[in-house]
């Protein structure tokens, strides 16, 4: 189990991290989620050794690491760029990890050898080991830091911006893959994003960040339906914010006859099985989003709709926080 | 037509420039190199060998060998420490220690020079406890040395700095956490990254090593066959109107230079395919 206990962190006169707690069940799959400069990259780093924190622990299985190194923490650690080595092969950067273990540590050049072939075969790069990393496409290339961090055995997986640098299809892909691979292997695993819906799709808990705290950890189903402040709710997928500090989602709107808010209709374009509806309030300046299920016809623009919603929730002391 | 008229015009102005550049580089650059070349073998080839095998010039020659040896090494450890300390870490005073390196570039070399002389020398500041000891810097081969290394300095910091600085320590990073100690991850990671940038800077710096005048001038005192490198029995010869001796040495110089200009050349274009070719 990992355990971060009260991290602070400051770079210079930033404060990246105030007094951060996050537990990490074995066999987990946790997305780290925020806007930049929340300090979910941070808090990787700090868990991984490549940082140190300025008060708190970190602690593996009951045990303070906080003084240790990188190393000696046998943490897998994948870059947002990848960071292979470019000067070696596909089969030296998965065999590195092994390679540079001393005295009766490294294994033989042969069981080396084998276990990065095994490697390769496990992230489907079999039969690409000779090349460079520079003859790779993006996707390869991730599979291959991966392959490599996954060598020396890590009791914990750490992806910082694991799909970053990828375009959306092979994204989507490297997705689903890696959380086959997560379950396959029992690893336990931890990834820094700032795409909600990677979050919400990939993790099993979703911690949300901002401004170098913890808003809130869930199950993506309890991040999304139950925020717990003002911004998970608008980070975590979107919101609207109705008069009296209503925080309302826009399939959680719907347009009634009698009685609600009225919505003057600007915009409507088809989203997926819906369509999608935007206005402003009447007589104000804020913006309404709505979905409607794309089988009824949608409002024309220009109109004005009423709204209502069905699932609403508020805030006590909506905006001000100490 | 006036798109014609405009692109006529670019194109006369662009031949006019490349004939000025052309006219001032054949005149500044090649015509001095060629006239150094014609010079030393005015009298024939033999007369050449013989300025060369001199044995003042044998030993000036040897000299400057000697200070290259020494100073060039000593530069690539400092020039590596530096960029690697000012580029993988945060620490106070990385910005001075910046402006430090580039100190050797913007000061006249004559006064660095005189600084050596000014601490080592028979009145400087510790001429007189070295005097007491026995140890000879100034007007010596230990001053021809460290006014060289003192010179030389930037050039490989100032190579692989901005380079280091490119490829961040991503790589570092990810070596440590593979298990890698430091040593490791110097020599298998962050020594292959840099080794194109760090063989322009040595042969920069040899270059500037072998044909530095001012600084070791001051130092040197012109003992002939002792503390003469190169540019300074040039020099002498010079003065002396033995005009293919100076013209003979001046060549072997000339020739180091175009050496250092081709294998810089290689040396781009490969640094370059390498570059180029691994980066995203």
């Amino acid at each position: 189990m990992i355990k971060v206990q009260n991290i602070t962190k400051h770079f210079g006169a930033f404060a990246a991290l105030y007094g951060v707690d996050l537990e990490v069940q074995p066999g987990e799959f946790i997305a780290l989620l925020g806007p930049s400069g929340s300090g979910k990259t941070t808090l990787l780093r700090i868990i991984a050794g490549l940082e140190f924190q300025d008060g708190g622990q970190v602690l593996f299985n009951d045990e303070d690491v906080s003084s240790r190194s990188v190393g000696e923490r046998q943490v897998g650690f994948v870059f947002q760029h990848y960071a292979l080595f470019r000067h070696m092969t596909v089969a030296e950067n998965v065999a590195f990890g092994l390679s540079v273990r001393k005295g009766k540590n490294r294994p033989t050049k042969a069981a080396i050898r084998a276990r990065a072939e095994e490697l390769l075969r496990l992230v489907q790069l079999e039969g690409l080991g000779h090349r460079y990393p520079g003859q790779l496409s993006g996707g390869q290339r991730q599979r291959v830091a991966l392959a490599r961090a996954l060598a020396i055995e890590p009791k914990l997986l750490l992806l910082d911006e694991p799909f970053g640098a990828l375009d959306a299809k092979v994204r989507k892909d490297l997705r689903r893959w890696l959380k086959d691979l997560h379950t396959q292997m029992g690893l336990t695993s931890i990834f820094v994003t700032h795409d909600q819906e990677e979050a919400l799709e990939l993790a099993d808990r979703v911690v949300v960040m901002d401004h170098g705290r913890i808003d809130q950890a869930g199950t993506p189903e309890q991040v999304y339906m139950e925020p717990a402040t003002p911004f998970v709710s608008h980070f975590v997928g979107e919101t609207n914010l109705l008069p009296g500090g209503l925080h309302v989602r826009p399939h959680d709107l719907e347009i009634v006859t009698d009685g609600g808010d009225p919505v003057v209709v600007d915009n409507l374009f088809r989203k997926g099985g819906f369509w999608r509806v935007e206005g402003k309030l009447a007589g104000s300046d804020t913006v309404i989003e709505l979905d409607l299920d794309a089988s009824l016809p949608p409002p024309a623009l220009g109109t004005t709709i009423f709204i209502r919603p069905r699932r609403s929730k508020t805030f006590p002391q909506t905006g001000v926080s100490p | 037509m006036s798109r014609t008229a405009s692109t006529t015009e670019g194109r006369t102005s662009q031949a006019l420039l490349i004939a000025a550049a052309m006219i001032f580089l054949a005149f500044f650059l090649l015509l001095p190199l060629v006239a150094v070349f014609t010079e030393a073998f005015k009298q024939g080839i033999g007369a050449f060998g013989q300025a060369v095998m001199h044995p003042d010039a044998w030993a000036a020659i040897r000299l400057t060998l000697l200070i290259a040896a020494i100073s060039v090494p000593l530069n690539v450890v400092f020039g590596v420490a530096a960029s690697w300390a000012i580029t993988k870490f945060h620490f106070p005073g990385r910005h001075l220690l910046i402006t430090f390196i580039d100190l050797p570039f913007s000061v006249s070399p004559v006064v660095s020079g005189l600084i050596f002389v000014l601490l080592f020398g028979a009145h400087g500041l510790l001429g007189p406890w070295l005097a007491e000891h026995d140890i000879k810097i100034i007007f010596a081969v230990p001053g021809i040395v460290l006014a060289t290394v003192f010179i030389t300095f930037p050039f490989v910091a100032r190579e692989l700095i901005p380079l280091m600085q490119e490829q961040g320590k991503d790589d570092e990073e990810a070596a440590i956490s593979l298990g890698a100690n430091g040593w490791q991850t110097f020599w298998h990671v962050t020594l292959p990254n840099i080794r194109w940038g760090l063989l322009y800077g040595v042969l920069l710096c040899n270059a500037r090593a072998m044909g530095e005048f001012g600084a070791v001038s001051v130092v040197s005192g012109h003992i002939r066959g002792e503390t003469n490198t190169m540019p300074l029995h040039v020099e002498i010869l010079y003065n002396e109107y033995d005009f293919v001796g100076a013209f003979a040495v001046a060549s072997l110089l000339a020739a180091l230079a175009l050496v250092t200009l081709i294998a810089k050349s290689i040396l781009e274009w490969r640094f370059d395919l390498h570059h180029g070719g691994a980066v995203h």
